[in-house]
């Protein structure tokens, strides 16, 4: 089995991204940058898959600028074999990121495609479920395990209030959930080596797709703060404080 | 409800989807939501257990007689909606906040740090509805049901089984209170020993950090978060929770938030209307005691 894995560069997940203070879009100016976590996940599923005999290749691919040749490098220090970098300068949307993604699994072949379920800049997660689309092909999001029997690709997931299991039948979009794994540390020999790894590159314009923003972002602000809250002294006055306020029932 | 709710915006006739096998009673049920003019009802043996091939390739077929596609941003929803956005080449707006004329939205992003306001160009508006931010419409409605005839199975994907949570607390998702709590507690027993007895009191739905989750104290069902389910209860109760931005997202449109944690300075005080500083050992079960709902 061949598998691809989707990656995208986004900020550490410890960090608080904030607006410009034109609220023209947000300010990543000496942000952390790194692989998304549910990423991640998705890759070292991959590889778990290939070191238990059933994947024989893993492709990594990112599409964004020349800067996330970081995240592949890290995905080929984690174990990928080689990387795709689809070179975009712009930001490209759900869509018009599935519809690249699509371009190369049909150049690709891939088994077995894998994504993180969200990404944690955008918090669309919707790039599995409509490369799938675009593809025709079967597709199970949220997965918490995921494995292989007799050539069909057993997956448990998430659904509202539990879990179901499905089987799904190859070429198959599968996208990862935090429970799926715990992705391996790297360490630094193998990020040595990763350097000699090919990373190819691939002009965003070449291959024909159109990647048209669909969706103008006007502004982009703070949430409105909530309200100050107070601090209690102790058990009593909490109840007593709740109890005042109206409609709500204790 | 609350979907039809933000429908509404648009001043538009509203029909109702919905699939399964066996949905009588749904379809009538969906009927008597106000404003809506029609139900259409797909009712056929292989969507007894919806897949999101079926159900997208329903979307796809009917979509493009409609202007705008909603549905509440519940995992059924983000599973379906998107690869049906695709199938009619159109984009998607998750977990939409308000909307505004002209197809002009606010949503969160960066883990609800950013609020993003765009517009979008598509011909069809598909968007999914953070629901507790919308007004629920009232059950007066005398909708008609349309019998459909559902596409074939497209058999890419066996259904084989589910795992529902059966508890006798509420769904997290609907309960009026919900209390969660942190790796504080210490273990699986702990969290239940703790969070039950006040939980049984406020007739509550129990919820958990992920870090309570992935140390085995809680089912992942019942994780609260960004990652996990997203709740805005009339009283949330976050119990040793310090408040990470992930947390934070699941629940901070809940309408009176209380923090218990033995430290003043926990981001989650940051949050909540009202704070105590305690020790959760002592303070949850003396608040159980002391609550006088039985
Ligand atoms: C991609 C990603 C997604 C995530 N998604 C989620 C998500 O959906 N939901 C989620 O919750 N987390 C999520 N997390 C994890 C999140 O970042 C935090 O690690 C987690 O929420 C912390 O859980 P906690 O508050 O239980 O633990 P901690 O951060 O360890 O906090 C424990 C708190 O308990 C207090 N405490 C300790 N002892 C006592 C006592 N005796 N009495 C009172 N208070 C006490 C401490 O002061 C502290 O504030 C995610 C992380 C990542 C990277």
């Amino acid at each position: 089995m061949k598998i691809l894995v989707a990656i995208k560069r986004v900020q550490d997940y410890n960090i608080k991204v904030r607006p410009k203070s034109d609220g023209s879009d947000v300010d990543l100016e000496g942000v952390k940058m790194g692989v998304n976590p549910f990423d991640e996940n998705a890759i070292e599923e991959a590889i778990r898959l290939k070191e238990e005999g059933f994947a024989s290749e893993i492709v990594g691919v990112s599409i964004g600028s020349s800067l996330s040749q970081d995240v592949l490098r890290q995905s080929l220090a984690m174990g990928v074999d080689r990387a795709i970098l689809v070179e975009a300068e712009e930001v490209l949307q759900p869509l018009a990121v599935a519809k690249v993604l699509k371009k190369v699994v049909e150049k690709e072949k891939p088994d077995l495609i894998l994504l993180g379920k969200l990404a944690l800049d955008s918090d669309a997660g919707q790039t599995g479920q409509m490369l799938a689309g675009l593809l025709n092909c079967s597709q199970a999001t949220f997965a918490s395990s995921i494995e292989i029997k007799d050539g069909e690709v057993f997956i448990t997931r998430e659904v509202d209030g539990g879990t179901e299991s499905i089987v799904t039948k190859t070429p198959t979009v599968l996208t990862a959930d935090l429970r799926l794994n715990e992705p391996r540390f790297v360490k630094l020999p193998n990020l040595m080596m990763a350097r000699k790894k090919p990373i190819e590159t691939i002009k965003v314009d070449d291959l024909g797709v159109d990647v048209s923003s669909r969706l103008n972002t006007i502004s982009v602000s703070e949430p409105p703060p909530r309200k100050e809250g107070i601090k209690v002294k102790d058990v009593k006055e909490l109840l007593q404080k709740l109890n005042d306020i109206e409609g709500l029932k204790i | 409800m609350n979907a039809v709710g933000s429908a509404q915006i648009w001043n538009g006739s509203i029909d109702i989807l919905i699939v399964g096998e066996g949905i009588d009673g749904a379809a009538i049920h969906a009927s008597k939501l106000d404003g809506v003019d029609k139900i259409l009802k797909f009712d056929a043996p292989h969507l007894n257990h919806p897949l999101a091939e079926d159900v997208a390739n329903i979307i796809f077929k009917i979509g493009r007689e409609y202007s705008v596609i909603i549905a509440p941003h519940t995992w059924f929803s983000r599973n379906i909606l998107p690869r049906a956005a695709a199938l009619l080449d159109v984009s998607m707006i998750s977990d939409v906040l308000e909307i505004n004329e002209d197809n002009i939205y606010i949503r969160s992003t960066y883990a609800g740090n950013v609020h993003a306001k765009l517009k979008s160009g598509d011909p069809i508006q598909i968007l999914t509805v953070h629901s507790s931010k919308f007004k629920a419409v009232g059950l007066n409605g005398n909708a008609k049901i349309i019998d459909s005839t559902a596409p074939e199975a497209l058999n890419l994907t066996r259904w084989e089984k589910e795992k529902k949570i059966d508890s006798v607390r509420p769904p997290l998702i609907n309960a009026k209170v919900v209390i969660s709590g942190g790796r504080s507690l210490g273990s699986a027993e702990k969290f239940n020993e703790v969070l039950s007895p006040l939980a049984d009191k406020l007739e509550a739905a129990i919820g958990a950090t992920r870090a309570a989750v992935d140390a085995g104290y809680a089912p992942n069902e019942i994780q609260v978060g960004q990652t996990g389910v997203v709740v805005a209860p009339d009283l949330y109760i976050a119990i040793g929770v310090s408040g990470a931005n992930q947390h934070i997202y699941g629940m901070k449109d809940s309408r009176v938030v209380v923090a218990i944690n033995n430290d003043p300075d926990a981001t989650i005080f940051k949050f909540a209307d009202y704070g105590l500083v305690a020790d959760l050992f002592e303070a949850v079960p003396e608040m159980a005691t002391l609550v006088s709902k039985t």
